[in-house]
């Protein structure tokens, strides 16, 4: 697989895995206005997943469907941090936010990039991904100083430096202003497929696994 | 705090009350009105006002039946009739 598909694919499995999990809340989010905010949110990285598998797909010859839900678990690309299963709300925003911000690096790069088909997509993801940011960093900042969302933010941010390729992690910690990147640790590397990944694999894939090769 | 959320539909268009949004502050209360009513991009903008900011107006009398005052208050079909058949002509 070239260095691109499967820059591809580690992206766009990030954006699915994360828009599952916070799907998660819809119906049980805090508040209603929340659950419609927070489900509207899931949807769009869904679709950021779809525009950048269908760019895959071209180059490996198959179609979206097919490298979202029928790959073996294992081949799965995204980081730790997008499999963990749902948590409390503090560690919801916690993740969210750190995600927003390790992708607004990751997208500004890919806006930069010499390929202007991934360029142009970053460049339209980026349009929404802005929404997505203020609503994460205006959670993050009433949260801020909770001890439960101080906790949740100490204990993910290994993962969230792993989302990033190895230089681009510095700007993470100034862009967060959290301790530096030698916070990283080797299990929160991209590429670890945990047991919270395995299960969420068999409830996604469940209805196209079973009518395998079917058209819906 | 409730806010009320207008929306515009196209760029020079009128603003129409859209709904509402329940939020602990103006900044939750801008952030969950674009979801609610500027995902589908149905809205090119929105005003998002908290409705304690609303000032309501209710009473409006007539107490006189002073229904010149109105547009359908003078009848004009009518009049226009007689007057084509006193001029003998017919409504075109």
């Amino acid at each position: 697989m070239s260095e691109r598909a499967q820059k591809l694919l580690d992206y766009a499995d990030d954006e699915l895995i994360l828009g599952w999990r916070d799907s998660e809340w819809t119906g049980i989010a805090p508040s209603l206005e929340e659950d419609v905010a927070f489900s509207s949110i899931a949807q769009n990285e869904i679709g950021h997943a779809r525009a950048l598998y269908e760019l895959a797909a071209r180059e490996l010859d198959t179609d979206a469907d097919a490298l979202a839900f029928d790959r073996s678990p294992d081949e799965y690309r995204c980081a730790p941090l997008v499999q963990q299963r749902r948590m409390d709300w503090a560690h919801t925003i916690a993740r969210h936010w750190l995600y927003e911000c390790a992708d607004e690096i990751r997208l500004a790069a890919l806006k930069e990039s010499d390929d202007e088909e991934l360029a142009g997509l970053a460049a339209k993801m980026d349009r929404e991904e802005t929404y997505h940011r203020l609503h994460a960093q205006m959670w993050a900042d009433r949260l801020r100083g909770n001890e439960r969302f101080e906790e949740a933010v100490r204990e993910l941010w290994p993962y969230a430096l792993a989302v990033l390729d190895e230089p681009l992690r510095p700007r993470l910690a100034e862009r967060t202003g959290l301790s530096d990147v030698s916070g990283f640790q080797p299990q929160t590397q991209r590429g670890t497929v945990t047991d919270d990944l395995r299960r969420l694999w068999e409830e996604m894939t469940m209805v196209r696994r079973s009518v395998a090769g079917a058209t819906w | 705090m409730i806010f009320e959320v207008f929306r515009q539909e196209k760029k020079g268009a009128a603003f129409a009350h859209a709904g509402s949004v329940e939020a602990p502050n103006a900044e939750f209360a801008k952030a969950f009105a674009h979801e609610q009513y500027g995902r589908r991009q149905e809205s090119v903008a929105l005003w998002v006002v908290p409705r304690d900011a609303i000032c309501e107006v209710h009473e409006f009398y007539d107490e006189l039946g002073k229904t010149y005052h109105r547009v359908d208050g003078y009848s004009l079909k009518a009049k226009l009739k007689e007057a084509r058949e006193r001029a003998g002509t017919e409504a075109s």
